[in-house]
């Protein structure tokens, strides 16, 4: 196989369907962008909800000497007022399950949740985080009973349904979520008819050089290679300028606009993006290198 | 070297066959004239030949190979053994002389260094030697035929497939071309030719088969066009 060849064939090709390489190359990256928001969007939520979301409904956090505000006045939790505790929550009718989360397992929970804000993680100490039990009801939706009910017990610092406070930023995210899937969707249904017709077009161009080469014995794959790389070459480009795309909105709307508006999270990282980049790039490739693959062999214009 | 087994080829179309329970031997180094009008069948015969398209029943074996259990991805190896030349000469309008022959050597994965030696060999047999940096449409009809010739005949084929390959030339450029296809035919190519041209057929006095509506109506070793001619 003369590698060079393939390859110089493939420049020509994208070369002399400029305008429609270009179509395929913006709406790839468009439809990568969109898919790569979602991804992001669903990784935010993950950050969000941290250890215990999925898990539990209600926290009942206990008072540590670090506590200064009122009830606890700086005062831990004593032996006894935690047992009582402990004993009171499991003998609630709603409660299904109940999770005793140290100050040790809560710091090592925290690190995790913000692994990507160091400054936050080096600012908090074990000693800072409260210990807590989380408990798991057996309808969700009655937390107020058992929030009501735990409140102002002895050694208790705080106990709140962490739901009640993120639902609502959840359920907007979820709904720009599924905007931008959707639109995704749309944007590849557009850049797979372009890529179909890209390569039609590509082949009728060579339909001459195409009908030499069947006839003096050269392999479907070497006939076929250079159409899989130009799609595979729009693909790559495509999915190149979406990563972009996407750390600029990282660089410019997340870390730039939102981290400073909204203090109460943290957002996605430069890792996350490094994470559904690698996706994106897979994704462009291999799904126009196989949309190229599918429209040569359904139209079989250049089969032997 | 191709051996036709009672063919019979149906176009779904068509409900007339193409070819009608044909049986044709050619041995290695014949060379073989096809006439008949147009719509005899000749062109299918080449085209089963090539595989281009599969017999509706019947057997074909060429290069001794059975086509009915050649598999798709085998079907370059045949064709690499099978030069092909047309009436149209399809040559590659955007290369030059040398580059279209080398083009048939660069399509089957050949190394530049053996196409460099191989194409200027197989223009000097052609009789374009210093002619290799022409453009197909700065050449003479004969000359864009003897292009295709060299391209069909620089791997060296076993057998040679020329379907009217005088059908857009004068007489005096076609006694040319015929007198390559002798010598090529002449170095132990199969050569197998459908035409239309009787004087020619009649000059050359090689085995001539007849088509008629898909029948094979005539086998003769040293034949002429035809009786009515």
């Amino acid at each position: 196989m003369r590698y060079r060849l393939v390859l110089s064939e493939m420049f020509i090709g994208l070369r002399r369907n400029l305008s429609l390489t270009l179509a395929v190359i913006v709406t790839v990256a468009v439809s990568l962008v969109l898919v790569g928001a979602a991804l992001m969007v669903s990784k935010q939520v993950n950050l969000m909800k941290g250890y215990w979301y999925d898990k539990v409904q209600v926290t009942v956090s206990l008072c540590t000497t670090t506590d200064a505000a009122s009830p606890c006045n700086s005062a831990s939790v004593t032996d006894p007022q935690r047992k009582l505790i402990d004993q009171q929550l499991r003998a609630l009718p709603e409660v299904e399950q109940v999770f005793y989360e140290s100050q040790h397992e809560a710091y090592l929970h925290f690190k995790e949740q913000f692994k990507d804000s160091k400054s936050l993680v080096d600012n908090v100490t074990e000693a800072e985080l409260p210990e807590a039990y989380q408990v798991k009801l057996k309808d969700p939706k009655k937390s107020d009973i058992v929030v009501s009910a735990m409140q102002g017990k002895q050694g208790v610092a705080d106990v709140y349904d962490q739901r009640k406070l993120l639902s609502p930023l959840f359920n907007v995210l979820g709904v720009f979520r599924f905007i931008a899937a959707l639109t995704a969707a749309g944007v590849l249904l557009a850049a797979v008819a372009l890529i179909v017709n890209t390569i039609r077009i590509a082949v009728f161009s060579r339909r001459r050089e195409i009908g030499i080469m069947r006839l003096v014995g050269a392999s479907n794959l070497y006939i076929e290679l250079p159409f899989l790389l130009e799609g595979a070459f729009a693909g790559l480009v495509g999915g190149a300028i979406s990563v972009l795309g996407l750390a600029f909105i990282e660089a410019f709307l997340v870390h730039g606009r939102l981290a400073s508006a909204i203090s109460f999270t943290t957002f996605v990282g430069w890792s996350d993006w490094l994470s559904v980049s690698i996706w994106l790039m897979v994704l462009g490739v291999v799904l126009s290198t196989l949309v190229a693959f599918l429209t040569l062999t359904l139209s079989r214009a250049t089969r032997v | 070297m191709i051996r036709f087994d009672r063919v019979t080829k149906l176009y779904p179309s068509q409900s007339r066959p193409a070819l009608n329970d044909v049986s044709v031997e050619v041995a290695k180094g014949e060379f073989v004239f096809l006439v008949g009008q147009s719509g005899s069948g000749k062109s299918t015969f080449l085209r089963l030949t090539l595989r281009e398209d599969k017999p509706t029943s019947g057997q074909i074996h060429v290069a001794g190979k059975d086509l009915a259990r050649l598999t798709g991805w085998k079907v370059p190896g045949l064709r690499r053994q099978v030069g092909t030349v047309f009436q149209d000469f399809r040559l590659l309008p955007s290369k030059n002389v040398s580059e279209n022959v080398a083009f048939a050597l660069e399509v089957i994965g050949r190394s530049r260094h053996q196409i460099a030696k191989t194409v200027p060999e197989v223009l000097q047999l052609v009789g374009l030697q210093g002619k290799g940096d022409r453009m197909p449409d700065e050449l003479s009809g004969g000359e864009q035929q003897r292009v295709a010739i060299a391209r069909a005949f620089v791997n060296r084929p076993m057998i040679l497939l020329a379907d009217e390959p005088t059908g857009n030339l004068d007489p005096a450029t076609s006694v040319g071309i015929m007198k390559l296809l002798d010598r090529i035919n002449r170095t132990g190519t199969t050569v197998v030719m459908a035409t239309h041209d009787a004087a020619i057929v009649d000059s050359m006095r090689r085995r001539v088969v007849e088509l008629e509506g898909g029948n094979v109506v005539r086998d003769q070793s040293r034949g002429v066009y035809g009786y009515s001619h």
